[in-house]
């Protein structure tokens, strides 16, 4: 594997939107192929190597990629968005859309993201050791295509709308939430280490919801149907265990309706 | 202005017969002429194909059912919004795109010429921003009428006179070009939570049936001598079996004769046939009647039709047909859009996912390209995807692709998931022919410019007509052989004329051109029934004030008016 190490140069005015910045588009380039990949702020483009010294070589394909991203990324959005495999580490927050449509790869980011990031997630593993903003992991504005695989990861606190229509994948979030977790959900897996405020898993239809912490305000549309143990993030505990969300519709399978799973740690 | 002269081109010309011949093409202000002087810039079309400039004659691209689907659906345009370098503006959207990218699209594509499909009366002012706003092309818009009310109580009488009175003043006041039909009575019926599914389903409360409404509009349009015919859009769309309400509803023509002085020879043009085209009685059986239909059109020279080829993408549906979307919302559960449009029509918005793995899907497919395939006189059948509805305009290069070539259809049509379920309910894989660069010149230009009553300006390359003339990297000897490459070629033209300007070159934008907006101004004799009976309905019914319904000047500041004198 090739490392290619881009440092921040010039910290950009106004938000950069670095599309070109993942293992997919490196790829059989050098440096200074690199450095002429577009990045666009508005309507007008500039490129990679104005905001950024890039030093090392891409791998021939871009599993043989990693890129290690120095300096203040907190303008810059896209970072990781779309890529399919190789490897990110950004020493930085990072702006909107980071690591969306990711289908493969890993990304780490060591810092905070902004809202909108790992959206459509299909795959490969997203790491935020910070904090995130809104809507991390859900759909794009307008679509009915959430999270539908790969693992996404987050260390610190996560803001509203999580996980809105996750259809499949794994999201822990090691902190807390606000409102609006994996609304619309129709499958997947989401594990909240911390509290939640209200409104978990509304008009969710399928998918498991695991809650370590409290939940402000519980949905109505959820009913309790027993105690279970079970073993989530490493974590052996009891659960008690709810199905839902009652108010919306539910698929069956051999006669059986099928609902979603919310398990609150006791 | 200045002079062009294309030399050496392969010309294509329905209008003047010319099969791929060598010719050379002249211009000069706007106009093709016999010659031009020695000074004229050349153009060498050599191994290229010269055709007019093409005509979409159904497309729902502007107004304000298009642009409720470009408010919700950001997701529809999230990743092309980049400015590109050159004098184009950002472009966005791929089932509904902006409309600068309409317009760049169109003209790279070869096409000078659109009509919007379905212009509701009381949102004219929209419509014409939109059209205003997009670049190159001509464009003009189709009122609709089926299931307005006015229409609905004067055809119950059968007072065709006042039908056609009223259907002049809706034309002068919205600045449209004819009369288009949306599933006649069935979106009034849905205003009551019903639908009009055969054409003899009465209508609640007006007591009318949707035959009566379309045979009364035929009777209008001729009264008038509008250039264009009766446009239908009919009952029953995109449900198993609804052949026989297509046979049904077509034959509803005979005995009509058409009456313009504008070379018009239909009385109806039924649109997006693929939808009408059916059989089976539910969506496990549904089978192709492409053939079926195309027999009885065939014999009937009163009827034009276009197709409405599925693209098999994911696309966004709109239609003033509302309560078909509504039923196709419970089908596929996306998000849908409802509106009602007081006394004169309504609509609705649903996505929709053309998918090759879903049989139905690549059936409609199939009867697409069947009902082209199937067409003897290519001077009556068009090619469109109802864009959006079957799938995007952009697409059309593709669809050529597998209209041209049996090996590329065939390609598609075996790896489908379901290719021997979709072979045994389509007559497609036993179909041999392959349109033709002159039979495409006929269902692309000319066809559409006679339909539309443009074929004395438009559609040909003859001396006199306007120099809109588009020219493809084709040689006809060496005619692409892969999809990939049929479809590069029609998407982006060598070189695109509109009024003899350049604006395209290479697929690349050059010049913004001079876009008109076409309307139709037909004078009737004073009716005093027809204008009291407007003003009470402002009165009683309207949300709007008389005084602020029409479309002022300003909204369509280059107009190219059609006048139609049915004073008598």
């Amino acid at each position: 594997m090739d490392t290619i190490t881009l440092t921040v140069k010039k910290v950009p005015e106004i938000y950069l939107e670095c599309e070109s910045l993942n293992p997919d588009t490196f790829a059989g380039k050098t440096g200074d192929q690199i450095a002429k990949l577009p990045a666009y702020q508005g309507k007008e483009m500039s490129t990679l190597g104005e905001y950024f010294t890039i030093s090392g070589n891409a791998g021939a394909t871009a599993a043989e990629t990693k890129i290690i991203v120095n300096g203040d990324c907190s303008k810059m959005k896209y970072i990781g968005a779309k890529m399919t495999a190789g490897e990110i580490v950004v020493n930085s927050d990072c702006d909107m859309y980071t690591g969306s449509w990711m289908s493969g790869g890993k990304l780490l980011v060591k810092g905070n993201v902004h809202s909108f990031c790992g959206l459509a997630l299909k795959g490969g593993e997203f790491i935020i050791e910070g904090n995130a903003g809104n809507y991390l992991g859900a759909a794009y504005r307008g679509d009915w295509r959430g999270m539908s695989g790969g693992v996404l990861r987050v260390k610190g606190n996560a803001g509203s709308d999580v996980a809105t229509f996750m259809t499949g994948g794994e999201m822990i979030i090691e902190g807390n939430v606000d409102i609006h977790l994996g609304t619309h959900m129709e499958g997947g897996k989401i594990v909240l280490k911390g509290n939640a405020n209200r409104r978990v898993g509304g008009q969710l239809v399928k998918g498991e919801i695991y809650v370590f912490g409290k939940i402000n305000v519980m949905m109505p549309g959820y009913k309790k149907t027993g105690e279970v143990d079970l073993e989530v993030d490493g974590t052996k505990a009891r659960f008690t265990e709810y199905i839902g969300d009652l108010g919306e519709r539910h698929p069956k399978r051999k006669g059986e309706t099928v609902y979603g799973k919310l398990y609150m740690k006791k | 202005m200045s002079e062009y002269i294309i030399k050496n081109g392969h010309v294509f010309d329905p209008v003047q017969g010319i099969k791929g011949d060598k010719k050379d093409i002249a211009i000069k202000d706007g106009k093709i002429v016999d010659k031009v002087g020695s000074s004229a810039k050349t153009i060498d079309a050599k191994g290229k194909t010269v055709m007019a400039g093409a005509l979409d004659i159904h497309a729902h691209v502007a107004g304000p059912k298009v642009n409720a689907g470009r408010w919700y659906r950001p997701e529809d345009k999230h990743f092309d919004s980049h400015k590109v370098p050159g004098i184009t503006r950002i472009e966005g959207g791929k089932s509904i795109p902006t409309v600068f990218k309409t317009g760049y699209a169109y003209a790279r594509m070869g096409f000078t010429f659109v009509m919007e499909a379905a212009m509701p009366p009381m949102y004219a002012r929209h419509v014409h921003e939109e059209i205003h706003d997009t670049p190159i092309i001509d464009e003009a818009a189709l009122p609709v009428f089926g299931n307005n009310w006015f229409i609905l109580e004067y055809l119950k009488n059968q007072e065709i006179e006042n039908t056609a009175a009223y259907i002049a003043w809706i034309l002068r006041q919205t600045k449209g070009y004819g009369v288009k039909v949306v599933n006649p009575g069935g979106t009034e019926a849905w205003a009551w939570g019903l639908n009009c599914l055969t054409i003899h389903d009465p209508v609640p409360y007006f007591d009318i049936t949707p035959s009566e409404i379309v045979t009364g509009l035929m009777k209008a349009n001729e009264y008038l001598g509008l250039p264009h015919s009766m446009h239908i859009h009919q009952n029953d769309l995109g449900n198993p079996g609804n052949y026989t309400v297509t046979l049904d509803t077509l034959k509803l023509a005979e005995g009509i004769k058409p009456k313009n002085n504008f070379g018009r020879e239909q009385v109806m043009h039924s649109t997006h046939l693929q939808f009408h085209s059916y059989g089976g009685d539910s969506f496990a059986n549904i089978d192709s009647k492409a053939k079926e239909v195309m027999d009885y059109v065939n014999k009937n020279k009163n009827i034009t039709m276009d197709t409405g080829n599925v693209t098999l993408d994911e696309t966004t549906t709109m239609t003033a047909d509302g309560p078909f979307e509504h039923h196709l919302h419970a089908l596929n559960h996306l998000k849908w859009f409802n509106v009602d449009v007081e006394l004169e029509t309504g609509a609705g918005v649903v996505p929709y996912i053309y998918s090759p793995n879903v049989s139905v899907n690549a059936i409609q497919w199939a009867i697409g390209l069947e009902l082209a395939l199937f067409a003897k006189d290519p001077m009556r059948c068009f090619i469109t995807t109802d864009h959006p509805n079957a799938g995007p305009f952009t697409r059309y290069p593709r669809v050529y692709s597998w209209l041209m070539s049996k090996k590329v259809r065939d390609e598609r049509l075996n790896t489908f998931k379901n290719a021997d379920k979709v072979i045994g309910a389509t007559y497609l894989a036993e179909i041999d022919r392959e349109i033709t660069l002159y039979e495409l010149a006929q269902m692309t230009r000319a066809g559409p410019a006679k339909a539309l009553g443009l074929g004395k300006d438009y559609g040909g390359l003859a001396p006199g007509m306007n120099a809109d003339i588009a020219i493809y990297n084709i040689d006809p000897d060496k005619f692409p052989s892969t999809g990939a490459d049929i479809e590069k070629a029609f998407a982006n033209v060598a070189y695109l004329f509109k009024d003899g300007k350049i604006c395209v070159e290479e697929g690349k934008i050059v010049d913004m051109g001079n876009k008109h907006t076409f309307w139709v101004d037909a004078k009737v004799k004073e009716n005093k029934q027809v204008m009291h009976d407007i003003r009470e309905k402002f009165l009683k019914y309207y949300s709007v004030n008389e005084n602020n319904y029409p479309v002022p000047e300003s909204y369509a500041p280059h107009q190219h008016i059609l006048t139609v004198d049915a004073v008598q």
